[in-house]
């Protein structure tokens, strides 16, 4: 290999890649519009549960009750209706998620100190959601039952019961964002090497500079050099930006060791690039490259690997599937690390998997590459 | 000539275009399907097998009974009995186990004299999402036991049975909760906004890096028909790729459509023109191929994914992102979507969702005409 002509094939990288203002711009902005959404819209807790009342009690105690609903802060009012055959439309008509429906004699029951009883009219066409928002309705009407008994008994006699006290660790206030974003420092590198990379080498195919290149002095060694280098600078360029917003803009710092974090990186970037170089030697125009790199790499990488739910609540035939892909071990290494602080000794065996798929992708895609420009 | 015949060769040369990548056309038919198999099976709220520690500092019957009514609720697994609290920071640590019980010594005493016993739950809160629905399943499962304590208690006193207040919820249109039946239509809206943003997006940048976009410049087509030629075409290859995707649903995930097909595909080709009016819109500010995959990739699959309301309930989101929401037409498609495979209603129930398509593709194709004109003119 030659020093000199490694050297001009970077300077050529660099100077084409920020020629196109447009995607130099893109490569900024994209991290900063996942951060956003990611950060903030990734959550399935919910708020602001719009219900329709349908009180058709009236009394004090019925009233109390839909105030409860309201301070909670996990549901809103939005209609109120005395008409109880209407409350389907409401329903149907995506007004409301829940019904919550008082029928006469509430009040008087409970006066009474007889069991009054609500119904509760889910929505569960967005399941998660109301089963989420029915834990809350449970947990609301369980703690004002409690509070009438308290009322009624207490004076007498404790009436006992449990009281559960939840503590979230790495993540007290149960934020999203925290799990998220360093997830957006996985799929950012993986997007900005794998993607880039095969593109690049697929329009110098398509326009034909390639087979222009292979009749000049550069070895096929120095060709690949030339390609992998200043994409996985860019790549580290981007990490870089995320973890500065992820730490200043979003307060979540790096519990573990920072240098340990960069040669794992290091051992992931192995991989995304291997793969891009794969899928441009499969791929003879900038369409084919991009579409094989999306819907067959990034998207089933991005679901199975556990980026947005974790890998232990899918069907066992995927969770075997996801130990054959690095982004799994490479997002269980930077989280833990991240968040938890953890060191090599609970990730070298994903660091080792990481290395080995590493130094496989990547040597068989050199080798496949290569017999290609023969 | 009328533009109707000048639409015609566009639209065959694009269809040619088309099949000659063989390849392409393959990913466009086929991907949906694959990403609706992968994604069905993937994106699943229903948390299953928590990995239990338990830290009981008592080992009584009533503290055994109680760490038993968790094991036999059927969401959680012991893992293994912890011999300290400092043991269970170790097991959240090495990934072993997301959630700890810990049982304090005073719990059976308490209980037995009728006071509030207290117990804590360590949770691995990393994941916030499941981490919320592990705290829902603690909180059912200690609910349920405590309710149990406390009737006891009153059946000593002699009020046997009373309880308050008692609901009966029912769930409608999806009684079971399926993760499946409400995710699916989601990855409908999803996948289809992928492939028709990015497949508009790139066949008209390739004219453009290609240069043939001036050779129809100087020729008697009009921007717009050029537009409308070369969106048929796709429009009709998404629709296919909708129907694939429908009876995969069916086939595959028992997704049933309740309401009108007609509407389901007239709401769908509706959702289609919006995808690819974006894709055009996208061309008209990119250059080349690289710069329009990557800005399409932006514009449509992060934005449908998580602000559509696919996974993500949009009115917990901060007010500012869900004034943001407003531009995927996937948001108001979904609801569309939902109404029909779901509940099984008519119009009336989305003549809003649907109006504001039409208004957001109208928009949508204005500026991009206007821009598109002033691109190649």
């Amino acid at each position: 290999m030659n020093r000199q002509r490694i050297v001009a094939l970077l300077k050529k990288e660099f100077s084409q890649f920020f020629k196109d203002k447009a995607l130099a711009r893109i490569v900024i902005l994209a991290p900063v519009l996942q951060l956003i959404l990611l950060g903030y819209a990734a959550s399935i807790d919910v708020k602001n549960i719009a219900i329709v009342l349908c009180d058709l009690d009236k009394t004090e105690d019925s009233r109390a009750l839909a105030e409860k609903f309201v301070t909670s802060g996990y549901f809103t009012v939005e209609y109120a209706t005395d008409n109880y055959k209407a409350v389907q439309s409401y329903l149907d008509d995506n007004k409301a998620t829940m019904a919550l429906v008082i029928p006469r004699k509430f009040g008087d029951n409970i006066l009474r100190k007889e069991t009054a009883r609500v119904q509760l009219l889910v929505d569960g066409s967005e399941g998660n959601t109301a089963a989420i928002s029915l834990s809350y309705a449970n947990q609301i009407i369980n703690q004002y039952s409690r509070n009438i008994l308290a009322e009624v008994i207490g004076s007498r006699m404790p009436i006992g019961g449990i009281n559960t006290e939840v503590r979230a660790w790495y993540n007290p206030e149960l934020k999203s964002r925290v799990y998220m974003v360093p997830g957006v420092l996985v799929l950012l590198l993986l997007a900005m090497t794998m993607n880039l990379t095969s593109m690049a080498v697929v329009r110098e195919k398509e326009i034909g500079t390639l087979e222009q290149l292979m009749v000049t002095p550069i070895r096929p060694s120095e060709l690949i050099l030339g390609k992998l280098v200043p994409f996985s600078i860019l790549g580290s360029i981007d990490a870089a930006i995320v973890i500065t917003v992820m730490v200043f803009g979003f307060g979540i710092p790096i519990k573990g060791s920072i240098a340990l974090l960069a040669v794992l990186s290091g051992f992931f970037l192995l991989t995304s690039l291997g793969l891009g170089l794969f899928v441009s030697t499969i791929s003879r125009t900038q369409q084919q490259a991009m579409m094989v790199g999306q819907f067959f790499i990034m998207q089933p990488m991005m679901y199975i690997s556990g980026f947005t739910f974790p890998v232990e609540n899918m069907p066992r035939i995927l969770q075997i599937l996801s130990f054959g892909i690095p982004m799994r071990h490479f997002l269980f290494i930077v989280r833990s690390l991240i968040l938890k602080g953890v060191g090599i000794q609970d990730l070298w065996l994903q660091g080792c998997l990481l290395l080995g798929m590493g130094v496989a992708v990547l040597g068989a895609s050199i080798l496949r590459f290569r017999k290609k420009l023969d | 000539m009328t533009p109707l015949r000048r639409l015609r060769p566009i639209i065959i040369k694009e269809f040619r275009q088309i099949r000659r990548d063989k390849r392409v056309l393959a990913i466009l038919t086929l991907v949906p399907a694959l990403l609706l198999l992968l994604n069905g099976y993937a994106l699943n709220f229903d948390v299953q097998h928590i990995k239990m520690g338990v830290y009981d500092e008592e080992r009584s019957a009533s503290s055994r009974e109680f760490i038993n009514s968790f094991v036999t609720s059927g969401y959680f697994d012991y893992v293994q009995m912890l011999s300290s609290p400092g043991e269970a920071t170790a097991l959240l640590d090495e990934a072993r186990a997301k959630c700890a019980l810990i049982i304090p010594n005073d719990f059976s005493h308490k209980i037995a004299s009728g006071q509030a016993a207290s117990i804590q739950v360590l949770v691995d809160g990393m994941d916030a999402n499941t981490a919320t629905t592990i705290v829902g399943y603690v909180q059912v499962v200690a609910l349920q036991y405590s309710q149990k304590i406390i009737l006891s208690n009153l059946a000593k006193i002699g009020r046997g049975n009373y309880i308050p207040i008692q609901f009966d919820a029912r769930i409608w249109y999806n009684p079971e909760l399926k993760s499946a039946k409400f995710l699916v239509p989601g990855l409908i809206g999803f996948i289809l906004a992928i492939t028709a943003v990015i497949a508009t997006s790139l066949s008209i940048v390739k004219e453009k890096e290609r240069n043939t976009i001036e050779q129809i410049d100087v020729s008697p087509v009009k921007p717009i028909e050029l537009i409308i030629g070369k969106m048929i075409p796709y429009a009709l290859i998404s629709l296919l790729a909708a129907t694939i995707v429908l009876f995969a649903a069916y086939f595959l995930f028992d997704v049933v459509i309740k309401g009108s097909l007609i509407l389901l595909f007239g709401a769908t080709l509706l959702f289609i023109v919006a995808a690819l009016s974006i894709g055009l819109f996208v061309s008209t500010i990119a250059q080349n191929q690289l710069v329009a995959f990557q800005l399409a990739a932006l514009f449509s699959i992060l934005p449908t994914m998580i602000l559509s309301g696919f996974m993500f309930p949009i009115r917990s989101m901060p007010w500012w992102l869900q004034i943001i929401s407003n531009v995927t037409p996937a948001k108001f498609y979904l609801v569309i979507l939902r109404s029909i495979i779901l509940k099984g209603v008519g119009l009336s129930a989305f003549w809003q969702q649907a109006l504001y398509l039409m208004l957001f593709t109208g928009a949508m194709l204005t500026i991009s005409a206007k821009r598109f004109k002033k691109t190649i003119g």
